[in-house]
């Protein structure tokens, strides 16, 4: 475990070395790549400007808000269509037909019916994340095993009793699933949303600092941008383990 | 019988509603949102008249181009980097951080090189595509199974036929994960780069309509996007079942 980290500090370390160099040594145009310490001398700039933090603030709100609706629907969505019999046949080529429909597509109808506000975004990340969700709570449902099902039958349990404790717990791990795929997607769409769309945020400042010609700054938000992505990554599945500690694959990866 | 029976329930949810598209929207005055019976009338003349060699074609063949570009530069590096654990180590940061970037930020920092051409078009495809390739495929060669390993070594089997029959097949349920992630990544971000900087493409144009306010060319857009991306992953579905055909029935005997 000690190794692993050390290796992982000497490998970023590295990384960091090339990018300060191959600009210093004229490899790289540093009109095209400034040095990692002009980038990291332009962000803390950055930091003390409140537009940064005004834009960062909506990039979070975008982004948590149309996550939010998107696993709420989707998780209500996913129960209703696995446990009502016959509507996941029904319902199927609907979904797989409607699933890999690029979310980009819909940007010109979001501008067209929200103009360049945040409710554009929203609609492109709810509209991307939101089958992320569905499929994984239908694969989840079709996961439950049928002895269990019977048996809460025959004990007479109610559709919500049912749903509660045999259904839910059997689906939680592919919902884990789809929350940290639909995480990562709700936050490209909402940096792609800003960027092309200009609604507030992250992705318009980058796109703004590459208009200006504000090459370090744009670096620097660029990093920022990547960084964000880290910490969801990580925070997520941290909430995985801890949502899932009573699941066996948990369990026996702490267990060793 | 069992046969009508599956065909109807396949297709009775997307024909009612594209019939309720159809009739609710035939009356509809509303500017921005077109009768059905409009947007499909001018189909032919938007896209069958020389915009699909014009604007489709060169989408395409960006896609193309910068997908096969990640696959061969994702594929090799991945499955090298899983052999070794100390190179893994000191990747993993590295790698978590660059992939953890919104592939559609690289636009404006790849125009800086490359200008906005097709050069550009295709690098930003093809960033954007290699992480999860690559990461796929550094989890699909740390997942064969040790036996093997000792075995072809045992057999002497010559390091070329190790690469294609236990390196590349064992970690092949792998890097068609991966490789799926990166087709809808790189639909959206030809889409992206077209709608940023370019003089053509699907998604010039498609915005090009939008901004005329041309309503029912640009359901067309929408319309025939949704179809490539359904296209797409229908042909990635069939190519998927033939490669991993092995996998499957594997999985279904245990």
């Amino acid at each position: 475990m000690r190794a692993s980290w050390r290796r992982g500090l000497i490998g970023t370390a590295a990384f960091t070395a090339l990018l300060e160099l191959l600009p210093r040594t004229g490899l790289v145009d540093p009109g095209y790549l400034p040095t990692a310490s002009t980038i990291a001398g332009a962000l803390a700039g950055e930091l003390s400007r409140e537009a940064f933090w005004s834009a960062l603030l909506d990039t979070v709100r975008g982004w948590a808000t149309g996550l939010g609706v998107a696993i709420v629907t989707g998780v209500a969505v996913g129960v209703v269509v696995g446990v009502v019999p016959g509507l996941r046949a029904l319902t199927a080529s609907t979904v797989e037909f409607l699933r890999p429909i690029p979310s980009v597509a819909l940007i010109p109808l979001a501008v067209l019916m929200f103009g360049t506000s945040m409710e554009s975004t929203l609609m492109l990340i709810v509209y991307a994340s939101f089958w992320q969700v569905l499929v994984q709570v239908l694969d989840g449902v079709r996961d439950i095993d049928p002895v269990t099902h019977e048996t809460a039958r025959s004990y007479g349990f109610g559709v919500f009793t049912r749903i509660r404790v045999v259904v839910w717990p059997t689906a939680l791990p592919h919902v884990m699933t789809g929350m940290r795929l639909a995480a990562t997607v709700a936050l490209v769409l909402a940096i792609t949303g800003e960027l092309v769309i200009g609604s507030p945020g992250l992705g318009r400042q980058i796109a703004l600092a590459q208009s200006a010609g504000a090459v370090e700054t744009m670096y620097g938000l660029v990093v920022v941008a990547g960084l964000f992505g880290v910490v969801v990554n990580l925070s997520i599945r941290a909430a995985e383990r801890r949502a899932l500690r009573w699941h066996v694959s948990v369990r026996r990866e702490n267990a060793v | 019988m069992r046969f009508i029976r599956s065909i109807a329930i396949v297709t009775i949810l997307p024909a009612g509603l594209v019939t309720a598209w159809w009739f609710v929207s035939l009356g509809s005055d509303n500017f921005f949102w077109p009768p059905l019976r409009d947007i499909l009338g001018t189909v032919p003349s938007t896209w069958l008249e020389g915009r699909l060699q014009a604007d489709v074609g060169p989408s395409l063949l960006r896609l193309a181009v910068g997908y096969l570009l990640a696959l061969l530069i994702g594929v090799p590096t991945g499955l090298a980097i899983g052999l070794s654990t100390p190179l893994r180590q000191y990747c993993e940061p590295v790698f978590e951080f660059l992939r953890s970037i919104p592939p559609p930020v690289l636009v404006p920092v790849i125009i800086l090189f490359a200008g906005i051409g097709d050069t550009m078009k295709v690098v930003v495809i093809a960033f954007g595509c290699v992480w999860p390739i690559l990461l796929n495929s550094v989890e699909g060669a740390r997942a064969i199974d040790e036996v093997l390993h000792d075995t072809t070594r045992i057999y002497r089997l010559s390091p070329v036929s190790r690469f294609r029959h236990l390196l590349l097949r064992g970690a092949s349920p792998h890097i068609v994960t991966g490789a799926r992630q990166a087709l809808s990544i790189a639909v959206i971000l030809v889409v992206i780069s077209e709608m940023f900087a370019a003089s053509n493409g699907l998604g010039f144009t498609i915005v090009q309509f939008q901004r005329s306010f041309a309503i029912p060319q640009m359901w067309s857009g929408i319309l025939l996007l949704g179809a490539i991306g359904v296209t797409l992953a229908f042909v990635f579905r069939l190519v998927e079942n033939r490669v991993l055909a092995w996998y499957f029935g594997l999985r279904r005997k245990q």
